[in-house]
């Protein structure tokens, strides 16, 4: 697809409010999981006496700086269940939204270079099928079918010998997503208030009636926090702790290229993952830094590891050029999997923990937040993921199991 | 890349080094008489600190010995590095015994 395919630029989408004096709801966080939820407490719950609060700009944060692959092959079933139901979500909202976020199922491609990513790999596509979820194991001369770019020789550092492969999975236009359900909160009268930052917690005991901002008080019957890496910020704030680490992740663009990439490939054990814009950029990403950060930028060397797997997987990359590069703060937890639920402090309630991956889930973590948020009960597919997994031990550890390493 | 000054080798990359988590994080002493809040804490809870945050380090590929080290979690600026076993130095008083800053190379936004 070429850049003139692309819609235009619409007016403005939403309304640009004053904070009222008070809300039924605010949600602190205004990138795409923020406005899932208030979007998903609008339409299933009614609550439209709503506000999004952010402190920057409209999802101007990790929503604008992921590299927006959206898969759902997880290992365990609570994972498997939420994050399918998230793509099933992403397959329906493009209508329901009335808005073309672009959302294509190209595949994504999880390559396996060891003994032991083959075995994880086949496990993984068992688990997969078992859980409704589509997937498929794939042989390299298969691999080389689907992506012919891709370097299946045997005599680089770690040869492909093999791949999982997920049909629907994709990408999507992560600024039109978040401009699509930003509308839709807006015509149902979610005030979506930006530059509003959230500087402190009104509390009667422990529970929270209001918010302080740097654009005055806002008083609430309840709180739901979806800042991402800020998470902890906030909780601190409101007097409780997080079992989150704020990591600096880092991605990249090259300049527009012809299309040559037609799916989405992950190397969990090269590491890096790669697909190619709607407009023509190769956008890669990689791990994280391993020191913990708030900076929004990482250190140059991790960049240079993502290139080198880059190009050893792909030759042809070796003579495009890195145009942009980027930093988000993503909040990290020890099972690499979210926290969606509950918190200490009645009547808030926290999702965040999504870390390197929290674009695919956001309809998701939209539908069940509000859910939790609406009803002061998880939603079926959010129960395994409370706070309270790492006190009964009942983790989901997705280290080492989702197909990349986090 | 950082530049971090180890206290053995002098400074050196970023990439020489394994990062270590929250500094000061001691074992229970009576890991037995926990609740499972408390190992809870000890186990999966650490300061996620915006602004200074006293933090562990390992020279991986030179002295091999741990150190601690107060860093800036925002500008990344390396403010002390300490011994392990020292308490965490008092930033109002204290010297800074680090000469190396960090070096934000392809810090772009």
């Amino acid at each position: 697809m070429s850049a003139d395919q692309l819609p235009e630029h619409p007016d403005f989408l939403w309304r640009n409010p004053e904070p009222k004096a008070s809300y039924d709801a605010v949600i602190v966080g205004g990138g795409g999981h923020g406005l899932a939820t208030a979007y998903f407490l609008a339409k299933n719950h009614g609550m439209t006496n709503i506000a999004v609060l952010e402190k920057g700009w409209l999802a101007g944060g990790n929503m604008a700086r992921n590299t927006t692959i959206i898969r759902s092959n997880y290992l365990w079933d609570e994972s498997a269940a939420i994050y399918e139901h998230a793509l099933k979500l992403w397959e329906i909202l493009p209508e329901e939204l009335e808005y073309d976020f672009l959302f294509s199922q190209r595949g994504v491609m999880n390559l396996a270079h060891t003994l032991g990513d083959v075995r994880e790999s086949v496990r993984r596509v068992g688990a997969n099928k078992l859980n409704g979820v589509d997937a498929e194991w794939l042989d390299p001369q298969q691999v080389k079918e689907l992506c012919p770019i891709l370097n299946i020789s045997d005599n680089i550092r770690y040869p492909v010998m093999g791949a999982t492969y997920q049909p629907r999975a994709g990408i999507a236009k992560h600024d039109h997503v978040a401009w699509a359900f930003a509308r839709k909160c807006d015509e149902l009268g979610v005030d979506i208030i930006q530059n509003c930052e959230v500087t402190g917690f009104l509390k009667d005991g422990n529970r929270v009636v209001g918010v302080k901002t740097n654009q005055g008080t806002i008083h609430t019957e309840k709180v739901g926090l979806a800042a991402a890496g800020h998470s902890s910020v906030l909780a601190e704030m409101a007097g409780f702790r997080l079992p989150i680490q704020s990591h600096p992740l880092q991605a990249l663009v090259s300049e527009l290229h012809e299309p040559v990439h037609p799916t989405v490939v992950m190397s969990n054990h090269v590491h890096v993952y790669v697909s190619q814009a709607h407009k023509g950029e190769l956008v890669m990403g990689a791990g994280v830094d391993s020191y913990n950060g708030y900076g929004q930028r990482g250190s140059f060397h991790v960049i240079e590891h993502q290139m080198a797997a880059a190009v050893e997987l792909f030759p042809i990359f070796a003579r495009a050029h890195v145009l942009r590069t980027w930093g988000g703060i993503v909040d990290t937890t020890m099972d690499a999997s979210p926290i969606v639920g509950l918190s200490p402090v009645e009547n808030m309630f926290v999702n965040c923990g999504w870390g390197t991956g929290g674009f695919k889930g956001t309809p998701a973590a939209g539908l069940t937040f509000a859910h939790t948020i609406a009803t002061g009960t998880p939603h079926e597919l959010n129960k395994p993921f409370s706070l309270e997994r790492f006190e009964t031990g009942a983790l989901i550890d997705e280290h080492g199991a989702a197909a990349v390493a986090h | 890349m950082l530049l971090i000054s180890c206290p053995n080798c002098g400074p050196r990359d970023e990439t020489e080094f394994h990062y270590g988590g929250q500094a000061h994080v001691a074992y229970p002493e009576n890991p037995d008489a926990l609740t499972d809040r408390q190992w809870a804490e000890y186990l999966f809870y650490r300061d996620n600190t915006k602004g200074a945050f006293a933090e562990r380090w390992v020279h991986s590929t030179g002295c091999r010995q741990w150190f601690n080290m107060l860093r800036d979690t925002v500008s990344y600026d390396i403010q002390a590095i300490y011994k392990m076993g020292e308490p965490r130095p008092d930033m109002e008083r204290a010297v800074v015994n680090t000469t190396a800053a960090t070096t934000p190379e392809g810090a772009t936004k």
